[in-house]
């Protein structure tokens, strides 16, 4: 996936894609307009190569480039690095292994999964496309034997301070998280930072963890973990609104166990239940980083600036002012599943729900997550544009293509766009976008269109990308920079309602 | 009774299966990990690598 994406970024590329010669993946190259005779014709064994590109000059380069691609070890000079070939070497090589991550096609998950499990280690199961019957036998084995299963399509986690795949690097501290949304704990775990706290320990359940089948299993794992470990003084829960007998069942075991001070924020769901079970109830991930660094009585203040609501009004009202009034539409690209189901939530106050493929209210699924309409916000990083295809925090082409297709739609007034940093993500998404973003905004001045780009970063400085690095990017290309996805999202909101 | 709180405050071994880029962003960060040269069992082929495995048991 890393030659694909960097295959893909060679000069006059517009689609590159290396996968195996699967079904499924020639389904994908059919969905992408790659597939040729060739690729139809290979198997399994096989590795494809597809490129298409402005011209053949800009093809052969790209192809010249591929053995040099696919041979490259991304641990840098040290190429000869030995990579066993199973479990039993790869203990071999290394005494005392005690956490695995896999990220395999989601039909081999559960296999490997299952072995990590046996042989005593704890798993990020970063792959999605694993059944639930899967799901709850890799995590009924896992409680039984004091491990945490987190995932199936657990984005982040962070353990003893080491951010685990997609992740921030943030401060070590004593407020604690449990998570059934990837991009809502790294929202908050950035955001406790930039208030001045830290986090002891962070653990994902991966999705689907707080349904009626799973039953929270790994939730509940993670809280009483929580709730015995001497550094964690104050305990986050975040998950969209869980299946009602499992958020019950969630809140008595709290309501009955945990003694510290706790922040429970179900994503857009009953605040009463929270407070009913005498714990601190937040609306939005903002909300519940500001809650519990206040419960963690963080001694700091902060050097980030927040913008205030006045702030916020105005800023609207001079954009507002520079819209035409052919202009109606907001478009909301995400590569954050959580920050997209937020902003839809935030946004409703304004110009109510909105369209998308991960819908607030099942009337307003597109009826194709390729075609927005009206007012849309589109979670790019679904399990359906993931198959057969990097995460769109780690590749940005589809992201891209989308963003010139929409900002060049004369009825759009707003465009918001979140941009996710950290460890495991594209090493500069604010430079990619700030390049789509530098080239519409020429393109639309000459139509005398002007659209508000309203761009989050959900970062830190300490992540490798930068986040004062990546916000000057942007804003140099002539976007606006909120400080949270909630605040981003209600600026698109109050510039909508203004129109 | 082993407990998930045994692994917090202890050194993370790792072994990374799948996008190599996690395995290297933990190397960055001092973090012992090591990557395995994962490759899909029977080269892809579900039905051949389940019935391998029922052979194995």
């Amino acid at each position: 996936m890393i030659a694909t994406k960097q295959l893909s970024e060679f000069e006059g590329v517009t689609d590159a894609v290396i996968l195996m010669g699967s079904d499924l993946n020639k389904e994908v190259l059919t969905r992408t307009g790659l597939l040729t005779p060739e690729s139809e014709a290979a198997v399994c064994e096989d590795l494809i190569i597809a490129v298409k590109a402005e011209t053949q000059e800009a093809i052969d380069k790209a192809m010249a480039a591929v053995d040099g691609l696919l041979n490259q070890h991304g641990s840098g000079d040290d190429g000869e690095e030995y990579m066993p070939k199973s479990f039993d070497s790869a203990m071999k090589a290394v005494t005392g292994l005690n956490f695995c991550i896999i990220s395999v096609p989601g039909k081999y998950a559960k296999g490997e999964a299952m072995k990590a499990l046996k042989n005593d280690m704890h798993v990020l199961l970063f792959s999605d496309n694993v059944t639930k019957e899967e799901e709850l036998e890799l995590k009924t084995y896992a409680r039984d034997n004091g491990l945490l299963l987190m995932g199936p399509d657990c984005g982040t986690a962070m353990i003893n301070n080491v951010p685990l795949g997609f992740a921030n690097k943030v401060r070590k501290g004593n407020i604690g998280m449990v998570g059934a949304a990837g991009t809502g704990m790294q929202e908050v775990m950035v955001l406790i930072h930039k208030l001045g706290g830290g986090i002891s320990q962070a653990i994902g359940t991966g999705g689907r963890d707080l349904s009626l089948e799973i039953g929270g299993i790994t939730m509940l794992q993670g809280i009483e973990a929580l709730n015995n470990d001497p550094e964690t003084k104050v305990i986050v829960v975040i998950s969209k609104p869980p299946a009602e007998e499992i958020s019950d069942k969630i809140l008595t075991y709290i309501k009955e166990n945990v003694k510290k001070p706790t922040v429970i924020n179900f994503i857009g769901g009953d605040k009463s239940k929270v407070e009913a079970a005498g714990k601190e109830a937040a609306s939005t991930l903002e909300e519940a980083a500001i809650k519990a660094v206040k419960l963690a009585e963080v001694p700091c203040c902060s050097k980030y600036s927040r913008e205030n609501d006045d702030e916020l009004t105005a800023l609207a009202a001079e954009q507002a002012k520079l819209i035409k009034p052919g202009q109606k539409y907001l478009r909301g690209l995400y590569s954050g599943g959580t920050l997209c189901y937020e902003s839809m939530l935030v946004l409703r106050d304004y110009i109510g729900d909105v369209y998308s493929n991960t819908p607030l209210n099942k009337k307003m699924k597109l009826a194709d997550a390729n075609v927005m309409q009206e007012n849309s916000c589109v979670d790019y990083g679904d399990d359906k544009f993931t198959v057969g295809r990097a995460h769109p925090m780690i590749d940005t082409t589809l992201r891209e293509e989308e963003f010139v297709k929409e900002i060049e739609k004369e009825d759009v007034a707003v465009i918001l766009l979140d941009v996710v940093i950290g460890y495991g993500t594209h090493k500069d998404p604010a430079g990619v976008f700030a390049k789509k973003i530098k080239q519409a905004k020429e393109k639309m001045e000459k139509k005398g269109i002007y659209i508000p780009i309203i761009c989050y970063i959900c970062g830190t400085e300490e992540d490798p990308q930068n986040w004062a690095f990546q916000k000057a990017t942007l804003e140099e290309a002539g976007a606006i920079v909120v400080s949270s996805n909630a605040k981003a999202s209600k600026l698109a909101g109050m510039i909508m309602k203004a129109l | 009774m082993k407990r998930v709180n045994d692994i917090f405050g202890k050194d993370l071994k790792v072994l990374n299966i799948g996008l190599e880029q996690f395995c290297i962003d933990l190397k960055e960060q001092d973090v012992t990990a090591i990557q395995m040269d994962w490759r899909p069992p029977s080269g892809g082929d579900k039905e051949a690598a389940d019935l391998l495995s029922a052979l194995l048991g």
